[in-house]
């Protein structure tokens, strides 16, 4: 029997970069993400994490091999569809910030919802509530460059949630932050994780960021060497 | 769409300067480009309706060969049918009859062959406002036997008003045209051939002088919309009887002047050409260094759900809105430049005054406000600003995502 939960799933998934000289990087790999999970994919540079997560979000397409998102295989969808597929379900947070510059802090926010064409009210009133957790209601109407790097990714965070999308696929969310805002953003990743049962996916290499995950997924030349809760990782 | 144009608006105003220096460009052009176009549209309007109001009208009725053989002969009767298709045509304002021939004009030992055309007082005054032409003596009415004479052949034939002036030609079907008149005024007009040359007299004694009783040469019709001027001519043609009568658009008696404007407006439009050459490639510039400085804003919005027919819109309006506010801007800045030049013509002079004369046209140019000069200029930098965004927006509907994330 199938676990009805589960979000994502990767059946034999590989990934070659054509060139002069052939890169593999992803050889094989077969995951289960289930819903609400809070999982780290972890691994030395160069293993594969970003490539996996843009597979999972459909911004890569896999050499062989399936992305299975609640059994749809998004593989099979076509570039205009797979837009459409990441507004609905994938919530994004990337390495560096990613805001729209043009846009203050609250229309970043709401700018999914709007792509979504949900009515004002509920928009209004989602942005809202993101705005008290992130405690920057005071800051809603600030461009995002008068914000912190640790600010920016919490809007980035928040950016992601507000369409409360099935998954959010965060690559290095804190490579760029420092210890305070790195504990910040994740008792933010934490707390929506809890309250709204959103399933996280994130690549990192911040031992903090591992500590928090709910399960670590490690990677190794493209494959997968380690999947489960660990202590530490060395 | 009002999260695009905000978005649009922004977007325009993230690099001030670059933005401010586009802008200015593009309105430079189009203050340039309308500013020439008026001159040049107004300096033919004035032309055009020179010869239209002093020579031959929007449109002129003759006899069927009048015109390859301008003979009295040729002339037509006064009839009932022809009045009521021009009474009924609602685009024709005024219809001016004429009866137009040469004669000899003597005064004293002074003899010249002079164009003496016969006129209705008041309806050739309605035209082209006769009366205000003249220097000396008084206008004539319809059933005065006196004439008016140009400056130029008063002083040649040393006539003064109230002298008399002997014109002796051939009349209607080969009798003898001969008659005595008296100077009414001395009229002065832009055209020095028409000062030396011309004779005008009232419609009825110009009929008895050349024993053409109730005959006209012409009749100049003026038109209320001189853009509809075409379909009346189609519409008197298919009412008449083609093979008595012939039914002529000014174009086609006044060819050199036709081809005089046809000449000028290509030399226009050749540097109508090069300033939509230098719009084009500041908008160009503009958009594509938007583009390219965005690619990574740009794959984010697609990765999180804008669609890509989306971000052209995003671009296009970017786009429009240059071109509109420069546009606008360019056409305000324009007008009260061109309102001047309207109430206050550039007069000609030396040479190419000559040459405005040769045609019987005043010599000044004039601005023209007409709307079209406005819209045909307005459309003309939208549309090219729109082809200058062509390779940014097809750049846009083709980036792969994870290149441009990389950046």
């Amino acid at each position: 029997m199938r676990n009805t939960m589960e979000v994502i799933e990767l059946k034999k998934l590989h990934k070659t970069y054509e060139g002069i000289v052939p890169v593999q990087a992803v050889k094989g790999v077969d995951l289960l993400f289930g819903k609400g999970e809070f999982t780290a994919i972890v691994g030395p540079s160069g293993c594969g994490k970003t490539t996996l997560l843009n597979m999972i979000g459909g911004l890569d397409a896999p050499t062989e091999g399936q992305v299975l998102i609640e059994d749809q295989d998004i593989s099979a969808l076509s570039p205009a569809e797979l837009v459409d597929f990441r507004l609905w379900n994938i919530g994004f947070v990337f390495q560096s910030y990613n805001l729209i510059p043009v846009l203050t802090v609250k229309e970043n926010i709401a700018f999914i919802m709007e792509l979504q064409g949900r009515n004002h009210k509920e928009i209004n009133d989602r942005v809202a509530y993101l705005l008290d957790v992130l405690g920057m209601k005071d800051k809603m109407n600030i461009r995002p460059r008068y914000l912190s790097g640790g600010q920016q990714q919490r809007v980035a965070v928040a950016r992601a949630l507000a369409s409360s999308p099935k998954f959010v696929l965060a690559d290095e969310p804190t490579a760029n932050l420092d210890s305070q805002s790195t504990e910040n953003l994740l008792e933010l990743m934490e707390t929506m994780n809890r309250t709204e049962d959103i399933t996280f996916l994130f690549s990192t290499h911040d031992q903090r960021v591992m500590d928090k995950a709910h399960r670590i997924v490690t990677l190794e030349d493209g494959k997968v060497v380690r999947d489960g809760k660990q202590e530490k990782v060395e | 769409m009002k999260q695009y144009l905000k978005l649009a608006w922004r977007n325009l105003w993230r690099n001030k300067r670059r933005t401010i220096i586009t802008l200015t460009s593009v309105i430079l052009a189009v203050l340039l480009a309308v500013c020439m176009r008026s001159m040049q549209k107004g300096t033919y309007a004035n032309m055009i309706e020179n010869a239209v109001r002093f020579s031959t009208g929007y449109i002129q009725i003759h006899a069927k060969g009048y015109w390859d053989e301008p003979s009295l002969n040729n002339s037509f009767e006064n009839n009932d049918l022809l009045d009521s298709l021009i009474g009924n045509n609602k685009n024709i304002t005024l219809a001016v009859p004429r009866m137009e021939s040469y004669v000899l004009a003597s005064s004293g030992d002074h003899t010249k062959g002079v164009q003496v055309i016969g006129v209705d007082p008041r309806k050739e005054d309605a035209l082209n406002g006769l009366s205000d032409k003249l220097k000396q003596g008084s206008y004539f009415s319809a059933d005065d036997a006196g004439i008016l004479v140009g400056d130029e052949l008063s002083s040649y034939l040393d006539l003064s008003v109230g002298d008399t002036m002997i014109l002796l030609g051939q009349g209607y079907q080969g009798m003898t045209a001969a008659g005595k008149f008296p100077v009414k005024g001395i009229f002065h007009f832009p055209d020095k051939r028409m000062n030396s040359s011309l004779v005008y007299l009232p419609l009825i004694a110009c009929q008895q002088l050349f024993i053409a009783y109730d005959r006209y040469t012409s009749l100049s019709l003026m038109l209320k919309n001189p853009t509809g001027q075409s379909r009346t001519v189609t519409e008197l043609s298919s009412q008449l009887d083609t093979n008595n009568w012939e039914v002529m658009p000014w174009e086609a008696m006044n060819k050199t002047l036709t081809q005089e404007i046809a000449g000028d407006n290509a030399g226009g439009v050749i540097m109508l050409g090069i300033l939509y050459v230098v719009i084009a490639f500041g908008v160009f510039g503009t958009i594509l260094m938007m583009t390219m400085e965005r690619r990574k804003e740009f794959s984010v919005m697609v990765a999180i759900g804008l669609k890509r027919t989306r971000l052209i819109i995003l671009l296009t309006l970017e786009t429009l809105f240059i071109g509109i506010l420069g546009v606008s801007t360019g056409i305000i800045l324009a007008m009260p430049v061109l309102v001047y030049f309207k109430l206050n013509p550039v007069r000609i002079t030396g040479d190419a005054a000559q040459m405005f004369e040769q045609f019987g046209i005043e010599p000044i140019m004039p601005a023209s406000l007409n709307p079209e000069i406005f819209v045909h200029q307005g459309i003309t930098v939208l549309i090219i600003s729109l082809v200058a965004s062509l390779y940014p927006l097809i750049y846009v509907a083709r980036f792969d995502i994870l290149n441009a994330l990389k950046r």
